[in-house]
């Protein structure tokens, strides 16, 4: 009886569609996130994150439609996160059937945002997204914005410290220095990050091999999340958790129960 | 008819949708005569026990249930939706509704909120959990009930310690989880509810 390891995939979705490339779904275009989604969920992921990139509102209203539509096919938790700025907009994605948010500019501009979010809907709908990188600051490593393309003038620890201090239900770690290269997950950022949290942290950026899962796990990850190399085909959602069983982690088991 | 309790507490649309989903007509209402009169009542719940039971008892919610209960109407209550049924909760000065003894405390583990998906397992025949048992579910919570009465049959979870994730006691079913997000084994868990009205 202990609490299953989380594989998370992650979706990023501009003006309603997934932009990454996904080579092992024969699609005609990019992708439609809500089959995608589907695909995951039937694959044993534990819960799905859309990351919405849309630039334009046009691409904010199909994605609230894609959650809708998501929403009402697939019974797994579902993560929207990018370019949430205000109570209305967690309130919006809610009702159209997220389950949690995660918001990372907006809280680094308004920290006050993280309070009222979880004054109205509770710590457990709120996931704090740091995109943090290498660089001199007191922990070696501070925030970013803008996917990583700026520094946000703040130390991570510091600023996960003090948005963890106005409760958040989880924290997704992002390592700009690692996302997209599949070269592992930065594993001194998450077990230092670890040290200094006690929410669920869910490391992300750079898994590239089936070992890089376990090696955030030992340094005490609770959950992983992963785009390139679910999105790419090289591996299945099947094959992580089965290496990481094979290592002693727990999982879910993808086996369901007969829908008749 | 299912009714689900409208009452201001987070996200109804996956519990409405999974009910739909497992062949139930669903109703999403704040109405009292609607909530009484329904052949089942889903009593969800997110966020803190105090604004949950504030908010429950400003439709009155903790009277409906009650009724309901009295003349052996099926209710379910979710997540905080099955904390509120106790009697109280170290999260928080209001009462709970004490329809099921004992009190909601704040689990001992390093990592809180307890999140993801943890097995449930029980010893009992319980209807909830028919073809079901040792099966994971989907957990979001901090707090949680550790014992209540003898006569409740219930199922359990452990994360840092032994709580309840499951109470069927007469017509009164509640989940610590959220089966409307626990996958096929969630939708066979309401389906199970549902026959069982």
């Amino acid at each position: 009886m202990t609490l299953a390891t989380r594989i998370i995939p992650c979706l990023d979705v501009s003006n309603g569609r997934v932009v990454k490339g996904i080579n092992f779904v024969n699609l005609k275009d990019a992708g439609d996130p809500v089959e995608m989604a589907a695909i995951y969920a039937r694959e044993g992921a534990d819960e799905i994150t859309f990351l919405d990139i849309s630039a334009s509102v046009e691409g904010r209203g199909t994605t609230l439609e894609n959650v809708r539509r998501t929403a009402d096919q697939i019974f797994i938790p579902l993560t929207v996160g990018g370019g949430i700025s205000s109570v209305n907009d967690v309130d919006q994605l809610l009702r159209a059937g997220a389950d949690k948010v995660s918001i990372n500019t907006a809280a680094i501009r308004n920290p006050e945002l993280i309070s009222d979010i979880v004054e109205r809907f509770g710590t457990q709908v709120l996931v704090l997204s740091v995109d943090a990188r290498r660089a001199r600051t007191k922990s070696g490593f501070e925030v970013t914005t803008h996917g990583g393309r700026e520094s946000a003038g703040l130390d991570a620890f510091d600023w996960i410290e003090a948005a963890a201090s106005r409760g958040v239900g989880e924290i997704l770690l992002n390592s700009m220095d690692r996302d997209g290269t599949r070269s592992g997950y930065d594993l001194e950022m998450i077990r230092k990050v670890r040290q200094i949290c006690d929410v669920p942290l869910i490391a992300s950026g750079g898994a590239g091999d089936l070992l890089d899962f376990e090696r955030a796990l030992a340094e005490g990850a609770d959950a992983l999340l992963a785009a390139s190399v679910f999105h790419f085909g090289i591996y299945r959602i099947g094959e992580v958790k089965a290496a990481l069983s094979r290592s002693g982690y727990v999982v879910r088991e993808a086996h369901g129960v007969s829908e008749n | 008819m299912i009714a689900i309790l409208d009452y201001g507490s987070g996200n109804i649309r996956s519990a409405q949708r999974a009910l739909e989903r497992v062949g139930s007509q669903v109703e999403v209402t704040s109405q009292y005569e609607v909530a009484l009169n329904a052949d089942g009542l889903v009593v969800p719940g997110v966020g803190a026990f105090g604004s949950c039971i504030k908010q429950l008892n400003s439709v009155r919610g903790d009277q409906v249930i009650k009724e309901r209960l009295k003349v052996g109407r099926k209710t379910l209550g979710i997540c905080v939706g099955m904390q509120v049924m106790f009697e109280r909760s170290d999260e928080s000065s209001d009462t709970g509704l004490g329809l099921l003894a004992g009190q909601v405390k704040r689990l001992s583990a390093p990592v809180l909120p307890h999140i993801g998906w943890n097995e449930v397992n029980t010893t009992l025949q319980m209807n909830l959990l028919a073809g079901i048992a040792g099966e994971r579910f989907y957990f979001v919570h901090s707090y949680a009930a550790l014992s209540t009465n003898k006569e409740v049959s219930i199922a359990s979870s452990y994360y840092g310690e032994t709580f309840i994730a499951a109470v069927e006691q007469g017509a009164l079913s509640a989940v610590q989880f959220h089966p409307e997000k626990s996958g096929d084994a969630g939708l066979q868990l309401l389906k199970n509810w549902v026959s069982s009205i």
